[in-house]
């Protein structure tokens, strides 16, 4: 593989990771529990879809042959996503959402501050915009996560429930393979695992000030990034890419 | 209007103030048919712009391209700021947007009828887009007058992006005019569907309007349903040329003399049957919104309870 295909290949899971979570926030419009909460949940659905266009542009000129970023959204099946699993996982109920969307940004804001350093320089230009959003992501999950941890009985046990659903998609958030290793030992890929334990920090004093436990058990599931899914991503592409299935490469 | 309203000399001195076009503010003097009468126009404005978030909605997950997703997106999260405006304006009303929500459910308070029509295919996302936010300009750009300050303000704010939104929907239609067959069809099939019901948001004919006599004398209203409905057809009719889309009316014709279009009668039996509970989507229209409002329950006691838990710390600490 060229140096361009490492990459780009690289780049496919950051973009992947942010149109999935992009549009499973996007399944919030006209759904969230109340108005205002609808416009954040949309501009935040927003701010993901736009990433995840910075980063197939990219990755649509690493790969030339008139790829374009819809080339890689729309035409890929489930088996070459590469996407984290947390990501994909379907909306459930608010609190779901709200925690998977926290142990997500408490990653993502120190991702991206890093990535901010990369030899690529379009890389580091792309996560240099994203850290912004993410900053002001992360500020809002951990308001709602003190809010409905430390709220109602109902509130509190729904969080705990679905950190409990969510705590073994978080291993994979630090895991490298061998791509990654060589991208890392080039300056261009980001080591998650220098940052697990800021991730680690920040989750454990968010979840204490909110009296909800840390969650203790030691399943852990991954496949993400060598496409290997749960089931509800295939039909998150039959919805999202539904279009240029139906009609194959015209205009919009 | 049916009561006879006894001219108290408070009454004469609003109408003075309307008649001389100052804009009357929150705590201003009103006649309480003039405060309902707004309270019943603005919050049936914030609802229709809420509901109308669902046909939009409807394609977010499946837009045609990223780019297209990333406006739709936003065009979506700009409606539902015009809801929240224009529940603040209802709001200075004394009125709560609880109040409001539960008028909704309850069916008492509407919303615009257009929105019981579904969005079927790619092309609707156009020709709401084009046909349903430039029927929104020409009436609230006439509202930018009206004599209620606060609604008044609301309307100059959401014109300016509406604007941005009637040219999107516009653009996807041209796109898909310079397409292939199949496109050209699904835009002029979406065209068909949509022109009616796109006229008859402008309501009845003068004549017949419940509310609009009164609504004139206050100034709520600045030009009459007719006389908007007829400057909504010459421009969409031109516009509509302008790609090659046909409008579904056989009777349309430019009339020299008057040197506007004439156009076909309304199906006001449709327009009945659909505002009564005959449309495809009212039910799940509003099932939609009490869902959402019933899932969120928990959400916003677990709020309230927090709120109240962090102000009872911050007391104790002092």
């Amino acid at each position: 593989m060229s140096d361009n295909a490492h990459i780009a290949k690289y780049v496919l899971r950051l973009a992947d990771d942010a149109l999935v979570l992009g549009h499973r926030l996007s399944e919030w419009t006209s759904r969230a529990p109340f108005l205002e909460e609808d416009l954040a949940l949309t501009n935040v659905a927003l701010d993901f879809v736009g990433r995840a266009r910075m980063y197939y542009q990219y990755a649509a000129e690493l790969t030339g042959g008139g790829a374009t970023e819809d080339t890689f959204a729309y035409t890929r099946d489930a088996r070459e996503f590469s996407n984290l699993l947390l990501c994909e996982l379907p909306r459930g109920d608010f609190a779901f959402s709200v925690v998977r969307q926290f142990l997500y940004d408490a990653f993502a804001l120190p991702f991206l501050r890093e990535l901010k350093g990369s030899s690529d320089q379009r890389l580091a230009g792309i996560a240099a915009k994203a850290e912004k959003e993410s900053t002001y992501h992360l500020r809002r999950g951990k308001e709602w996560v003190l809010r409905l941890g430390d709220g109602t009985t109902e509130s509190h046990q729904r969080m705990r429930q679905a950190l409990d659903e969510l705590w073994g998609y978080t291993h994979e958030l630090f895991e490298v393979d061998a791509l990654e290793e060589a991208l890392i030992a080039e300056g261009i890929a980001v080591d998650p695992r220098t940052i697990r334990d800021e991730w680690q920090q920040t989750v454990t004093s968010v979840l204490i000030q909110a009296t909800l436990p840390v969650p203790e058990s030691s399943w852990s599931v991954q496949g993400g990034r060598t496409g290997y899914h749960t089931e509800s991503l295939g039909y998150l592409l039959a919805e999202l890419q539904f279009m240029q299935r139906a009609y194959p490469g015209l205009r919009w | 209007m049916n009561d006879n309203i006894v001219a108290l000399p408070s009454e004469e001195k609003f109408q003075a103030r309307i008649d001389a076009e100052e804009k009357i503010e929150p705590k201003d003097w009103m006649p309480e048919k003039y405060r309902q009468n707004l309270i019943r126009q603005i919050s049936q404005h914030a609802h229709s712009e809420v509901i109308g978030e669902q046909p939009e909605g409807n394609w977010i997950t499946r837009a045609p391209t990223l780019e297209r997703k990333a406006i739709l997106l936003a065009k979506v999260q700009d409606e539902a700021g015009h809801g929240l405006y224009l529940y603040s304006a209802a709001e200075t009303l004394g009125i709560t947007r609880e109040e409001m929500i539960d008028r909704l459910h309850k069916g008492i308070s509407k919303y615009a009828s257009i929105f019981n029509y579904p969005s079927l295919t790619w092309a609707d996302i156009g020709a709401i887009g084009w046909l349903v936010d430039s029927a929104a300009i020409v009436n609230q750009v006439s509202l930018q007058n009206t004599s209620y300050g606060p609604y008044a303000r609301a309307m100059v704010r959401i014109c300016k992006e509406e604007s941005f939104h009637q040219r999107q929907g516009y653009n996807i239609m041209m796109v898909l005019m310079q397409g292939s067959e199949e496109q050209r069809a699904m835009a002029q099939d979406s065209l068909n569907r949509w022109w009616w019901p796109a006229l008859m948001m402008f309501g009845p004919h003068d004549g017949e309007s419940a509310h609009s006599a009164q609504s004139m004398k206050w100034k709520i209203k600045r030009r009459s349903n007719d006389d908007l409905r007829q400057q909504y057809v010459d421009q969409a009719v031109q516009q509509a040329h302008a790609i090659g889309l046909e409008i579904p009316d056989p009777d349309l014709k430019w009339n020299e003399d008057r040197g506007h279009y004439d156009f076909g009668e309304i199906d006001w039996d449709e327009f009945e049957r659909v505002i009564s509970g005959d449309g495809l989507c009212n039910r799940q229209r509003i099932a939609h919104h009490i869902k959402a409002h019933e899932d969120g329950a928990w959400v916003r006691e677990a709020m309230a309870a927090y709120d109240s838990k962090r102000r009872a710390r911050a007391t104790d600490v002092a």
